[in-house]
């Protein structure tokens, strides 16, 4: 049996096609939309949305390969994206990176054994005036110390062990996020 | 000259930040209660032509890092064009640079304003705002706006009451990116929202004739966008004359590295880098000296510490005597081509203040090493001179320098820049020839001494 999208990807892909003129310009959002359903982007997952947009596999190889969040390898739940970018870099970022390191037990690029937590050195993640920093799912964690990161790995892995399965990357309502100007977009005190 | 920069003229004027620490100041309700759309009623009464003329009035500049006037670049689209695509470039990924990320989830509404009024003055039908893959938060704030506008009847409906005579309808697509520093590129935004790899195009044709599926098109930054409706609500002349020469408006920085009060500002164009960092910013922490500044991301050389009495502004940045020619080599000037010198930009505003305990080497080495990731490959110079610039400064920065290293680094650079399609070649030698040319010493420092080889045994040592 071929792979198939499931009814709900299927509709966002429709929805994603009714917005550009031409297949192929979709192919990035049907890329993200193939990813949070399947974890990552394999021959078959590939293959799949090669069906979908008339796309040959070999341009969509190309292109997933081109981009750096599009990962051919599965990933572990929470991926802590920690800048190391020169902002974050004369603040300490290298320092912070390798407390993560410490902690998980795990180099950048790799996935802890249990699947819990992927580490990425990333470059600039335009929270500059906030560095060090790193992001995961949808949440900043802005000037970072290792203690701070301690309360974030402690209460990521708790959320993994409660539920191991729960595939959802949105982190929500983990503490130590704010911005800049002490009211987070929702209005919320920070 | 003013006594102090509070005195200058825009000093207080907030326009793209004036909604920021609002309560929801991204939801629609909030934003129309504060006057929000009000400059779209005010730009349907009006011609597309005299819009056009009113941005080209306010010397409002391209916010993205090359400072082109936007007016003339909305003035290159054809006049008989059928069909002209806006793009919003929100891909904000320039070393040093924040200020988007922050407009994009204070004030939504803001850019879709604006970019209602730009494509009901460039006649598009259909605008994409390309947004940067990492930034998840911000994607589903923005989507949450568009969906906001469209229910409101904003978009996705005829406007009535329009000024050209026919309807105006708009439609706009937030398309995410997938993490990739070169689809900041225009030409490599285009290719990428296309659906292939973010490769920038060859110039001409520019976009402006033919871009996105072949159409017209003008791509824009968050910023600059977000200016339009308080041009059209205050004028083209009132934007002009917040501003100092020929840059309009107010200067967005988003200051980072060793100061005491990092963050982003909204300030007057005119405001030097010593008030910025001294007064704005509370200067620099721990008792330390200001060695050296970024002024517009890493893509542009640095300022030494004698060199911060200029403006933050576009062609001071570029042009003012104070600051030093960027060189191949000491007293030989970089050439940008036909004897231009380089000085360094504005760029997007990210600047990046480094104390006197900072490693040099090791700063430009990293700032190598992200040019070296990021190249996408097409162009030999860039493709193959930002990995070798990236390892000779990392070889320095590890105290194992070879004679000949400092000169080396200064002919790779040279060797990229202008001869490539796209600018990341120059933004990868510039700050490379800008680091060697303001400290060159540092450099030097870690060449390591040639020892020459005396076997053991004729030292008088056991073998």
């Amino acid at each position: 049996m071929p792979l198939e999208f499931s009814v709900q990807s299927k509709q966002r892909v429709e929805r994603l096609l009714s917005r550009y003129p031409t297949k192929q310009a979709a192919l990035l959002p049907v890329l993200h939309v193939a990813q949070e359903e399947f974890g990552h982007l394999p021959d078959d997952v590939i293959e799949l949305v090669s069906r979908t947009l008339d796309l040959t596999p070999a341009h969509i190889y190309g292109v997933v390969t081109f981009y750096t969040m599009f990962h051919r390898e599965k990933k572990g739940r929470h991926e802590l994206m920690v800048c190391t970018n020169i902002s974050c870099m004369l603040k300490g970022g290298y320092g912070i990176l390798k407390h993560i390191e410490g902690r998980l037990g795990i180099k950048a690029g790799e996935t802890t054994p249990d699947g819990a937590f992927s580490i990425v050195e990333e470059e600039c993640l335009a929270a500059c005036a906030n560095a060090p920093m790193m992001i995961c799912g949808d949440h900043y964690f802005l000037d970072l110390t290792p203690e701070k990161v301690d309360v974030v790995l402690d209460e990521l892995r708790k959320r993994f062990r409660e539920d191991p399965k729960n595939d959802q990357k949105t982190e929500k309502s983990v503490p130590l996020s704010r911005t800049l100007f002490g009211v987070g977009p929702g209005g919320e005190k920070v | 000259m003013a006594a102090t920069w509070q005195e200058l003229k825009g000093a207080n004027v907030k326009i793209v930040t004036k909604n920021f620490g609002v309560a929801e100041s991204h939801k629609l309700g909030v934003y129309q209660q504060r006057g929000g759309y009000e400059a779209l009623r005010r730009a349907l009464t009006l011609q597309p032509a005299a819009l056009v003329d009113e941005v080209k009035k306010s010397n409002l500049r391209g916010r993205g890092g090359a400072g082109f006037p936007t007016g003339m670049k909305w003035s290159f689209i054809p006049k008989d064009a059928k069909l002209v695509y806006l793009v919003v470039n929100a891909d904000e990924s320039e070393p040093g640079t924040c200020k988007d990320r922050e407009l994009l989830a204070y004030d939504p509404h803001m850019l879709l304003e604006g970019m209602l009024i730009a494509s009901y003055a460039l006649g598009c039908k259909h605008a994409y705002i390309y947004i940067r893959g990492e930034m998840m938060r911000e994607a589903k704030i923005v989507q949450g706006a568009i969906d906001e506008a469209y229910a409101a009847g904003w978009l996705g409906k005829d406007h009535p009451a329009v000024g050209g005579g026919g309807a105006f309808k708009l439609d706009i697509t937030l398309h995410r990116g997938a993490g990739a520093y070169i689809c900041g590129e225009e030409t490599g935004l285009l290719n990428s929202l296309e659906g292939k790899r973010g490769w920038p195009r060859l110039k001409p044709p520019f976009p402006a004739i033919k871009g996105l599926f072949n159409a017209p098109t003008v791509v824009n930054n968050v910023e600059t966008i977000m200016n339009i409706p308080e041009i059209v609500t205050k004028g083209g002349d009132w934007f002009a004359g917040l501003g100092m020469g020929k840059s309009g408006g107010t200067r967005i920085v988003c200051v980072s590295g060793h100061v005491n009060k990092p963050g982003v500002f909204e300030l007057p164009m005119g405001i030097t880098f010593r008030d910025l960092i001294y007064d704005v910013c509370g200067g620099i922490p721990n008792g330390r000296q200001l060695k050296g500044v970024i002024p517009g991301g890493s893509s542009m050389p640095p300022l030494d510490a004698s060199e911060l009495d200029v403006p933050c502004e576009f062609d001071a940045l570029m042009n003012d005597p104070r600051i030093k020619d960027v060189e191949v080599r000491p007293g030989v000037a970089f050439d940008l081509g036909g004897g231009r010198k380089l000085k360094t930009m504005a760029g997007s505003g990210g600047i990046v203040v480094f104390d006197d305990s900072t490693d040099i080497v090791a700063l430009c080495a990293r700032i190598m090493q992200f040019y070296a990731h990021e190249s996408c490959g097409q162009c030999t110079p860039c493709r193959e001179g930002s990995g070798w610039l990236s390892r000779v400064c990392k070889r320095l920065a590890r105290g194992e320098g070879e004679a000949g290293d400092v000169e080396l680094l200064a002919n790779i650079a040279n060797g990229i820049g202008g001869n490539t399609i796209c600018a990341l070649g120059d933004a990868a030698a510039w700050p490379m020839l800008g680091f060697l040319t303001k400290f060159r010493a540092d450099f030097e420092a870690r060449i390591k001494p040639k020892t020459i080889g005396i076997p053991a045994a004729a030292k008088g040592e056991a073998a």
